[in-house]
C-alpha cells in the first residue's frame, strides 16, 4: 500500500532554472515543485531529465535560476553533507573496485553511519550473501541493485534515481521496482526518479514532472499530468 | 664527491666536428626508414636534429660561461630557465588536463630544488657549477618526462572514469577521495619507466652517464658509482615531480563545490 504524502509541503523547488551545454539550452526557464514522496521526472530522450536530477544534489549547478531544498537554496548547504542526505544513483552502475561489502563500507564510512550490510542489500533486493561478491563479477542488474544498496548504506532522506532500470531486462526491472516499492513502505524516504517510461512513472510515482525540450510541460499529481 | 677519473676524462678525449657530422648518417638512416615505412616522421626527425644541434651548442657555450664565471647564481638562472621550458614542453603532452602549466612548473621546480638540495646537503656533490649544471639538467629533464607522462595518464583516466568519479562524488566523497585511485595510477605511470629501467640497468642497456664516462676514458668503477648516484637521484626526482604534478593538477578537474567540471570547461 502506498504511503500518503502531504503534497502541500515542498522538498525541492526549481525557479527559472536554465542550463546550457555546448551552446545548446538543456534546461530552459524550468520552474517546478517536487513534494516529499515519490516523484517521476518523465520525458523523451534529451529533454533534460538527467541534467535536472544532477542539479538536485549539486553534482552540477544551473547557469541561471535557483534550486531550493526544504525551502533553502542549495548553495547554502555544505555540498558533501547534502549529497549524503540526498543520494544519487546514476543511470549506469559505477561501483568501486572490490567487493559489494567494501563499497557499502566506503559509503557508510563517508556518511559516518553504522553499516548493516545485510539490511541494505535486502532493501535493494539482493540476497545478503552478495556482500562478499566481487563487483566485477556481477550482472548489470545486480550491480544496479548494489548501487542502490550502497546509497542506502548512507541512510539518505532522499534517493535520486537516474533511469534505474534502463539497461535491464524485464525480470531485473521488476526486481528493482519491487525493491523501490518496498523501500517506500519500510523507510521514511523520498524518491525522485528519472524515467523515459510513463508506465514506470505510473507504477512508482505519485507526483510527476514532465519535461519536453528542456521545458516543463506538466507538473503535478500523477493522475493529472499522466492522465 | 671526488671523481678523479671523471676530471681527467674531461681532457682525455677530443671530439672533432667531422665526427659529429659523420654521425648524421644515422639520422639519415632514421629518416629513410620513416620514409620507406610511411611513418611520417621525416619532418620531425629533421626538426629534432636541427634543434638538438642548435640547443646543445648554445647550452654548451652557456655552460662554458657558467663554469668560467664559477658563481652559483648563474647556475640557478640556468636551472630556472630549464624548469620554465620543461613545464612549457610538458604542458603540450598534458593537453587533457586543464591549466596544467602551474602544477608542472611547481613540480619541476620542487623536484630540482629538493634533489639537488639533498645531494649537496648529504655531501654527495659539491655545490659548484661543474656538478650542479649537468646533474640539474638530468634531474629536470627526467622530472619533465615523468610529470608529462603522469598528467597525460591523468587526463585519460579522468576522461575514462567520469561515471565512477561522479558516482563517488554523489556519495558525498570529496574530490580528493573520488580522484584518489586515478591519481595513484597516474603517479605510477610517471614513475614506472625509470623504475623499470633502473631494474634492467647494466643488463639490457648501459645508461648514458656511464657510457659517456667510459668513452671519455674514466675508470669503470668510477663510472658505475657515478651512474648509481645519478640513477637514485633521478628516482627521487621523478617521484617528487610526478607526485606534485598529479597532486596539484587533479584539482583542476573539479569546482570548489566538489563537482566534476564538464570536459573542456
Amino acid at each position: 500500500m502506498r504511503r500518503r504524502w502531504d503534497h502541500g509541503r515542498v522538498l525541492f523547488e526549481l525557479r527559472e532554472v536554465g542550463m546550457s551545454r555546448g551552446g545548446r539550452a538543456v534546461l530552459d526557464s524550468v520552474g517546478a515543485r517536487i513534494p516529499p514522496g515519490a516523484t517521476a521526472i518523465v520525458g523523451p530522450s534529451g529533454s533534460g531529465k538527467s541534467t535536472l536530477l544532477r542539479l538536485l544534489n549539486r553534482l552540477a549547478d544551473p547557469d541561471r535560476g535557483e534550486v531550493a531544498y526544504r525551502e533553502r537554496p542549495l548553495p547554502s548547504y555544505e555540498p558533501l553533507a547534502l549529497r549524503r542526505e540526498v543520494a544519487l544513483v546514476p543511470q549506469l552502475p559505477a561501483l568501486l573496485e572490490g567487493t559489494v561489502e567494501s563499497n557499502l563500507v566506503y559509503a557508510a564510512g563517508l556518511a559516518g553511519e553504522e553499516l548493516d550490510a545485510g539490511r541494505c542489500l535486502r532493501l535493494a533486493g539482493l540476497d545478503p550473501e552478495f556482500a562478499a561478491r566481487d563487483v566485477a563479477k556481477l550482472s548489470v542488474g545486480e550491480q544496479q541493485r548494489a548501487m542502490l544498496g550502497r546509497a542506502l548504506a548512507q541512510r539518505p532522506k532522499v534517493l535520486l534515481l537516474d533511469e534505474p532500470t534502463s539497461a535491464l531486462d524485464h525480470a531485473a526491472r521488476d526486481a528493482i521496482e519491487a525493491a523501490l516499492a518496498e523501500l517506500r513502505r519500510e523507510l521514511e524516504i523520498s524518491l525522485v526518479l528519472v524515467t523515459h517510461d510513463p508506465e514506470q512513472a505510473r507504477r512508482l510515482g505519485d507526483w510527476v514532472v514532465r519535461l519536453e525540450g528542456g521545458r516543463v510541460a506538466g507538473c503535478g499529481p500523477l493522475e493529472q499530468v499522466l492522465a | 664527491m671526488n671523481l678523479p677519473g671523471a676530471a681527467s676524462a674531461a681532457t682525455s678525449i677530443q671530439v672533432d666536428l667531422w665526427q659529429v657530422a659523420a654521425s648524421l648518417a644515422l639520422v639519415a638512416l632514421a629518416a629513410a626508414i620513416s620514409f620507406w615505412r610511411r611513418a611520417g616522421l621525416e619532418r620531425d626527425i629533421a626538426v629534432a636534429t636541427v634543434r638538438s644541434i642548435v640547443q646543445l651548442t648554445l647550452v654548451g657555450y652557456a655552460i662554458k660561461l657558467i663554469f668560467e664565471a664559477d658563481t652559483i647564481w648563474l647556475v640557478l638562472v640556468l636551472l630556472s630557465v630549464m624548469v620554465l621550458f620543461g613545464a612549457i614542453t610538458a604542458r603540450h603532452r598534458a593537453t587533457k588536463v586543464p591549466r596544467s602549466f602551474v602544477p608542472l612548473l611547481i613540480a619541476l621546480g620542487l623536484a630540482g630544488a629538493c634533489t639537488l638540495g639533498l645531494v649537496v646537503a648529504l655531501g654527495i656533490f659539491e655545490p659548484t657549477p661543474r656538478y650542479l649544471v649537468p646533474v640539474g639538467g638530468m634531474v629536470i629533464g627526467n622530472a619533465m618526462t615523468a610529470s608529462a607522462v603522469a598528467l597525460d595518464r591523468l587526463g585519460d583516466e579522468v576522461a575514462g572514469s567520469r561515471a565512477r568519479i561522479e558516482a563517488t562524488l554523489a556519495l558525498g566523497a570529496t574530490a580528493s577521495e573520488a580522484a584518489m585511485p586515478i591519481v595513484r595510477r597516474s603517479l605510477r605511470s610517471g614513475m614506472i619507466t625509470l623504475v623499470d629501467s633502473t631494474k634492467t640497468t647494466g643488463l639490457i642497456f648501459f645508461p648514458g652517464t656511464m657510457v659517456g664516462m667510459l668513452l671519455a676514458g674514466a675508470e669503470p668503477t668510477d663510472a658505475v658509482r657515478l651512474q648509481l648516484i645519478l640513477l637514485y637521484v633521478l628516482l627521487g626526482s621523478v617521484a617528487i615531480s610526478a607526485l606534485v604534478a598529479t597532486g596539484l593538477a587533479y584539482r583542476n578537474f573539479f569546482t570548489p563545490a566538489q563537482q566534476l567540471r564538464e570536459p573542456g570547461a
